[in-house]
């Protein structure tokens, strides 16, 4: 299958999905510019963590603003696969991808550690090759990472089965506990832990390629 | 404003055959401070090796270059920040890393590891608890948005800190051979592109201050301290490396200390060419500011090149894709001066390798004992608890876990991070492992000081620390193959500290030249004095090593009923060498005497031992013995929660036996005890089994007398939290 990551200027972990994609898992990757308006030929996206434009405003409030959003947005609504991993997930919920927000982390400090997850739900094309309950050891790596939304949101998040993974030891102090969240139509995740840095056993766990194995089966299966 | 001496004001008159200009002045003042121009070092640094086999360029460069093979290199660095630390820690520590991670793309390296050293006065006092808290902040606010993994480093807490705290940063790089870029302005007629942020009036006079004492009035000098923008750093790296690409760079210098000023002249002296600029051409943040200023200020993110002339529109287009300024401001010429204009008058004219190179040189005195803060008397001590003396050492600040610090920073970013931090995702390792993607082979960090080894005897701590940094890349398997040196002292002005300085280097130079690891670049950090109270010697080393990529042999203890070998054997110490430890430091609260005893031939043996034994796939876990000794070592093997059962046979008195901090041990734990000790006997180096892992307990027995007995989560709970801990009881 073929991804696009997107570059952002102060993107920095968008190396990393390429490399887990490509050489972890033999898939096609290419970069996509930032001020790019069209994705290209792509099967899915991947907005990688980073600091899009620097965020010293709040993480993701510029980035939503790229011309590559727009585009996005488009493949989105078409029903493309969308992954935002941290940075992205910031991106996708200001850009009202996804609903709610993500503060600063409940102790006011970034963080970096492994966490584990759990995995909610495997009715999403992120998850379809996990088990539901399955435990996952994936590093979180954020200062604003602490999911937050009202509560009539988390209840219809809840009801619709769109809570997709959970923190089993919350390091931000997300609400109800939750790492990612996808949307409506199920077709676009974003999740604050790092799947891509858990793609390799050298690199102290494999158990986030499940969430891009499912990516690409989900793709295989629709195509 | 001068800092110059009469001496050295008539030596500027004599080179100029005039009276200097106000601007003149400015450039000679930072250009010949201490910090740029190691007037007092100098003569000293000269004794250190700084060649080898696999050093492609040495010191005087922006940083060191190691081959290490496949057509690929390394470069890397450490560069202190003491001074502005101390006075605006988080923009201190902050720009002290957009400092060094220039050093290591302007050579064409991308960066992909920092390590950091740091030293701060005791956390009962608040405002260390302040400075400690804006340090970390500040690395990790400029490392994590950059992309760079902060992947080990060490915290020290001593008094000597209060005041003036220490901030070294350690950088490494890696590029090919074919991708190396140099700080030379080539090529006459070339044109001298500015790149980067624009240039404000922040940090104007930084490494004068970085060459002085501290007094009352030192905390007005905010100002001098620079504002890092990590955000505009990703983009000039990016931009950078691009621009390299095209071919059209002949030069390329970071603008660091001393700015402007120093870029220019060093540019020009390393190609023996003159440099001409126009200032009104420099982009400016804020209006109206004075020749003297623009040349002098240390804004940061900001780069010079020289470009092949006619092919300036290829650079400009890569910086206008990344967003940033890039302007021509002046050009390369063939009479060797630095000539600063501006509006087309000229500010400043001065020769480029009178400036750069042909500061005064000081034989600063030192032919007196080197200052010692203790006596040689060894008090009166007696352990009722042995455990209990463990728990205490365990917790404290120099030797608990220091996860409250690095969590906060991306350890991990660029998925290259196969050791960590002690604590980290799979237990931590002696070194820090990062991956060459590109290479199949992997570099091995280890940072280290000992500030309470070097006060006790400059020459032998410092020689101690060498052998503890390549005693650490061989616990993981790795082949030490150089080194790079930030000098932390007080005042060389006065002999005692000369003296300290002198000998510490010598000491350096010995052990690097003896384990064969050349020192390719680094700093010094001179005047680090508080109100007349200089800090200890703090020489900080930082070495790398080689290794394939492979699982790493890391620290915890990995299965029950595994033999437990500690390779070198129990070491002799006596109570004089005992008086440096943390034992001494934390249970006794006291300090005497000379740091522990080094035989490098038997040292460099047991390294060679380790490695072979690792690199052999016969140790499940290897941890070599430093702070606290063997009970540390011990213990810290057994966080992961696997304990082990030690029965010792020793006539050392127990203090001794469990905490002293003799060199050249190793702690392995494994499932091939004879292949062990085989290759220990081929590499004349004692193999003593000392018992057997075990679940959940660490137990420690001399003939039949038990000496410990803890169990595990108890030390980790210690461990574990104590940092924490001290911060949040604050007053």
């Amino acid at each position: 299958m073929r991804f696009g990551v997107v570059v952002f200027p102060g993107s920095n972990c968008d190396h990393d999905a390429w490399f887990a994609l490509t050489h972890n898992l033999g898939q096609q990757a290419e970069m996509i510019w930032h001020d790019s308006a069209s994705l290209g030929n792509v099967d899915a996206v991947i907005l990688p963590g980073g600091f899009a434009y620097g965020d010293y405003l709040r993480c993701g409030a510029i980035a939503k603003f790229s011309p590559v959003m727009g585009a996005v947005r488009k493949f989105a609504d078409e029903g493309g696969l969308v992954l935002g991993i941290c940075n992205g997930f910031q991106i996708l919920v200001e850009s009202g991808l996804l609903p709610g927000a993500l503060l600063r982390n409940r102790d006011l400090k970034f963080v970096c550690r492994e966490v584990k997850l759990r995995v909610e739900t495997t009715n999403t094309p992120f998850t379809a090759a996990a088990s539901r309950g399955q435990v996952l050891r994936v590093p979180v790596a954020h200062g604003e990472g602490c999911y937050f939304a009202d509560e009539h949101t988390l209840d219809l998040l809840e009801r619709e089965d769109r809570v997709v993974l959970r923190y089993l030891d919350n390091p931000n102090g997300s609400l109800r506990d939750i790492a990612g969240i996808c949307n409506e139509r199920r077709n676009v995740m974003g999740l604050m832990p790092h799947p891509e840095r858990a793609s390799d056993v050298l690199m102290g766990s494999a158990d986030g390629r499940v969430i891009l194995e499912s990516m690409v089966q989900s793709l295989v299966a629709a195509s | 404003m001068s800092d110059l001496t009469s001496f050295e004001l008539d030596k500027v008159r004599s080179i100029l055959k005039r009276e200097p200009t106000e601007t003149e002045l400015g450039i000679f003042t930072v250009m010949w401070s201490e910090h740029c121009s190691y007037k007092s070092s100098r003569l000293h640094l000269k004794k250190l090796p700084t060649r080898g086999a696999r050093v492609l360029v040495g010191p005087g460069e922006n940083a060191g270059i190691i081959d290490i093979g496949d057509g690929y290199a390394i470069a890397f660095k450490i560069e202190s920040h003491n001074h502005p630390s101390f006075i605006e820690p988080f923009q201190g520590a902050a720009t002290g890393v957009g400092g060094i991670l220039r050093d290591i793309f302007t050579m064409g390296a991308r960066p992909i590891a920092v390590l950091d050293a740091l030293r701060f006065g005791p956390l009962d006092v608040p405002q260390n608890q302040r400075i400690l808290e804006g340090v970390v902040s500040g690395i990790a606010h400029y490392g994590n948005c950059f992309g760079v993994p902060t992947v080990g480093g060490e915290c020290v807490f001593e008094p000597c800190y209060n005041g003036n705290p220490l901030v070294n940063v350690f950088a490494l790089g890696v590029f090919r051979h074919d991708e190396i870029f140099y700080g030379r302005a080539s090529g006459v007629g070339n044109p001298v592109i500015y790149v980067g942020a624009k240039t404000g009036r922040d940090g104007i006079h930084g490494a004068s201050m970085a060459s002085a004492v501290f007094t009352e009035e030192s905390k007005h000098k905010r100002p001098n301290v620079q504002v890092g923008d990590p955000f505009m750093e990703k983009l000039l790296l990016e931009a950078c490396l691009e621009a390299m690409k095209t071919g059209a760079i002949v030069g390329i210098q970071d603008m660091g200390a001393a700015g402007l000023t120093c870029s220019t002249c060093e540019m020009g002296s390393r190609a023996c060419t003159g440099v001409e600029i126009d200032l009104a051409l420099v982009p400016q943040r804020e209006t109206g500011m004075k020749p003297y200023e623009i040349m002098l200020s240390e804004s940061q993110e900001r780069m010079l090149i020289v470009a092949e002339k006619g092919r300036e529109d290829e650079v400009f287009r890569v910086f206008h894709k990344w967003g940033l300024d890039a302007a021509t401001i002046g050009r390369v010429t063939d009479d060797g001066m630095l000539r600063v204009k501006n509006h087309g008058v000229i500010a400043a004219e001065i020769p480029n390798r009178e400036l750069a190179d042909e500061a005064p040189l000081y034989d600063r005195p030192h032919g007196v004992a080197p200052f010692r803060p203790v006596g040689m008397d060894v008090p009166e001590f007696s352990s009722s608890d042995l455990t209990a003396d463990l728990l205490t050492v365990m917790g404290s600040g120099d030797v608990c876990s220091k996860q409250w610090i690095w969590q906060q920073y991306d350890y991990m970013v660029r998925t290259n991070t196969i050791a960590g931090p002690l604590g980290s995702k799979n237990g931590g390792a002696d070194a820090a492992i990062v991956r060459i993607k590109e290479t199949g082979s992997s570099v091995a960090m280890s940072l280290d000081g000992n500030a309470r080894y070097c006060v006790l005897s400059p020459r032998e701590g410092t020689k101690l620390i060498v052998a503890e940094c390549c005693r650490n890349l061989s616990t993981v398997g790795a082949m030490p193959v150089a080194a790079t040196n930030n000098l932390n002292f007080g005042n060389p002005e006065r002999p005692e500290i000369m003296a300290q300085l002198v000998e510490s280097i010598e000491g350096l130079a010995e052990a690097c030249a003896f384990f064969e690891t050349p020192i390719t670049g680094g700093n010094v950090s001179l005047y680090n004095e508080t109100l007349g109270e200089s800090i200890w010697p703090t020489p900080v080393v930082g070495i790398v090593g080689l290794l394939k990529t492979v699982a790493p042999v890391t620290i915890p203890f990995k299965e029950e009923g595994r033999t437990v070998v500690l390779l070198g054997g129990l070491g002799s110490s006596d109570e004089v060498r005992f008086g440096a430890t943390q034992y001494a430091k934390t249970v006794l609260k006291d300090f005497w005497g000379l740091p522990p005893a080094l035989d490098m031939d038997y040292e460099k043996r047991v390294q060679a031992a380790i490695r072979e034994i690792v690199n052999g796939g016969f140790a499940e876990s290897a941890h070599d013995l430093s702070d606290g000794g063997l009970a540390v070592a011990l213990a810290e093997s057994s966080l992961g929660g696997i304990g082990a059962a030690i029965e010792l046979t020793t006539a050392l008195r127990p203090e001794l036996a469990l905490f002293h901090e003799g060199p050249s041990r190793v702690l392995v734990s494994t499932a091939a005890a004879a292949e062990v000790e085989r290759m220990a006997r081929e590499h004349k180096v004692e193999a003593l089994r000392l018992g057997v892992t075990m679940k959940e307990s660490l137990r420690i027995e001399n003939d039949s007398m038990t000496w410990i007995d803890c169990p595990v989560q108890k030390i980790r709970e210690v461990w574990e939290h104590a940092l924490e801990n001290q911060l949040a009881a604050r007053v």
